[in-house]
């Protein structure tokens, strides 16, 4: 059964974002994406000051098995990427809310985060997914 | 959509929390948990794969073997009757009239008149229309085997766990590469798929739970088809659907070797593949290593100074910690440089004859690492 942590948000791209005090959203993928896609390979990272739009595909994640876009939830600004995944992408497998996340983000405009999904509401829509 | 058929193992797989995927018409693992600690686990000590999708058939008659002589590209001629219960195994391929490959199969000879295919599961249906269509004239007779089932135990010490499940008269120790011996219903067969020394085992489908439960508590790590394919992609074989397929011949896809033109005998396929020999074979297959960050995959174009090829398989590869594929490139590209794009970027690649690696062992040059020339001064 996959972990969907009930602090996060999270879209139907499966991937997850989590609000910190200080204003800035830390984004990854959820826990069935990355049992979805098996062991990671490669991550590719956006560029720290990159401007990215809501949708747009900002990140790979690549398996044994197959690469795979991470879509940006929210549009903002790339202040932070997680460099440690550049030599153990495996982290994204281990640990997919914690060492595993990608990027950090300061948002456009926070409010966008109310329209990600709840964890329950990405809960049923997995289990949907799975049947 | 088609319903999956399930081998005897299925229940085993899903309890054991499996992915479960559909390959060829079969439902089965494509992991475990982690595939590449599966991939390790052959590499270093015995890892096993449930491999009762393959279509084993039995094909018997007084004039079998020139049936087969006929049929198959190899020659089964090499193969002698069985002796002391031991008998050899050839890899070969079926080819159509144009040289083209129908599928890649392995032969045992069990007895004179006695010889066992072992099929893909994706091609059954046509290699079966395909077998018999073929078999009229020989009057042989063509029996599908669907009450075996079949487990490949691969790695460094799978004979040896192998053996200490099989009674103290018979040794494996002695069993040579590419031959298989009988021991009560069980055929086992000194062969594989992963580059690492092993068995494969046929046996009564009601045994192999069983067989699987103790070679578990003997600490063999079950692997899936995720392992099987970067396994077989290091030791450099081709998977049939990827890397060859009816549209080309052996001499294109690295199994000119398996291709039998001794002694004028007559073969499907022959006279299309000595009128290429003739004219000249215009790509061949390769190794590939990339040179950058990625992973290579079947269809991306591989640019090289005398026009393009094409990766049919590729992976990344555990033992190498790179990126791996099988290519098939204008034949005189191989002494070039050539490159591939990912994602838009041009990232080199280095072209290598396979395997990468047999036995636990790298056999391809790696590049040399600037901090070895520090330490050698």
């Amino acid at each position: 059964m996959s972990k969907i942590p009930n602090e996060l948000r999270y879209t139907k791209d499966h991937e997850w974002v989590r609000e910190n005090d200080d204003g800035t959203l830390l984004i990854g993928i959820t826990d069935h994406a990355q049992h979805s896609l098996g062991d990671l390979v490669f991550v590719e990272l956006p560029e720290v000051k990159d401007t990215v739009v809501s949708g747009d595909a900002c990140a790979v994640v690549e398996s044994v098995k197959a690469a795979s876009d991470v879509y940006c939830p929210l549009g903002g600004i790339v202040s932070e990427v997680n460099t440690a995944l550049v030599d153990a992408p495996e982290l994204v497998n281990s640990d997919p809310y914690g060492e595993g996340w990608l990027f950090r983000l300061r948002p456009d405009s926070p409010t966008e985060l109310e329209e990600l999904l709840a964890n329950e509401d990405y809960a049923s829509f997995i289990a949907e997914l799975d049947d | 959509m088609i319903e999956l058929k399930h081998t005897p193992l299925h229940q085993i797989h899903v309890e054991a929390g499996a992915r479960m995927v559909g390959f060829g018409g079969w439902s089965m693992p494509v992991a475990y948990q982690s595939q590449i600690e599966e991939h390790n686990a052959v590499r270093s000590f015995a890892g096993m794969f449930d491999v009762s999708h393959m279509t084993i058939v039995d094909v018997s008659g007084n004039r079998v073997e020139e049936y087969l002589r006929w049929l198959l590209a190899n020659d089964v001629a090499k193969l002698k009757a069985s002796k002391n219960g031991v008998c050899k195994a050839l890899y070969t391929c079926m080819l159509n009239d144009n040289g083209g490959i129908l599928d890649d199969l392995v032969v045992y000879r069990l007895n004179e008149g006695l010889f066992r295919l072992i099929v893909n599961a994706a091609t059954r249906e046509k290699d079966l229309a395909w077998l018999s269509d073929c078999a009229s004239r020989y009057s042989v007779k063509l029996v599908e085997r669907v009450e075996l089932a079949m487990v490949a135990v691969q790695g460094p010490q799978a004979r040896t766990v192998v053996g200490t499940l099989l009674s103290d008269d018979v040794s494996l120790e002695v069993l040579a590469p590419f031959t298989a011996r009988r021991v009560n219903e069980w055929l086992v067969a000194r062969t594989g798929y992963t580059g690492e020394d092993g068995v494969e085992i046929l046996l009564p489908a009601g045994q192999v739970s069983a067989l699987w439960e103790d070679l578990l508590e003997q600490g063999v790590v079950a692997c899936g088809l995720g392992a099987r394919d970067t396994l077989r992609l290091e030791a450099g074989l081709n998977l049939y659907g990827l890397d060859m397929d009816e549209s080309i011949t052996p001499l294109e896809c690295g199994l000119e070797w398996t291709v039998s033109f001794g002694e004028d005998r007559a073969f499907i396929g022959r006279d299309a593949l000595e009128e290429r020999r003739r004219i000249g074979v215009a790509l061949k297959q390769v190794g590939l290593i990339l040179e950058g960050r990625g992973v290579l995959r079947a269809g991306f174009a591989v640019k090289t100074r005398v026009g393009d090829g094409t990766v049919t398989s590729g992976t990344f590869s555990p033992t190498l910690a790179r990126s791996i594929a099988l290519a098939r490139v204008p034949t005189a590209a191989v002494q070039g440089p050539c490159e591939v794009f990912i994602r838009g970027r041009s990232i080199p690649v280095r072209c290598v004859k396979p395997p990468f690696v047999r036995n636990g062992e790298i056999k391809v040059e790696l590049e040399t690492e600037p901090m070895i020339e520090e330490n050698v001064r």
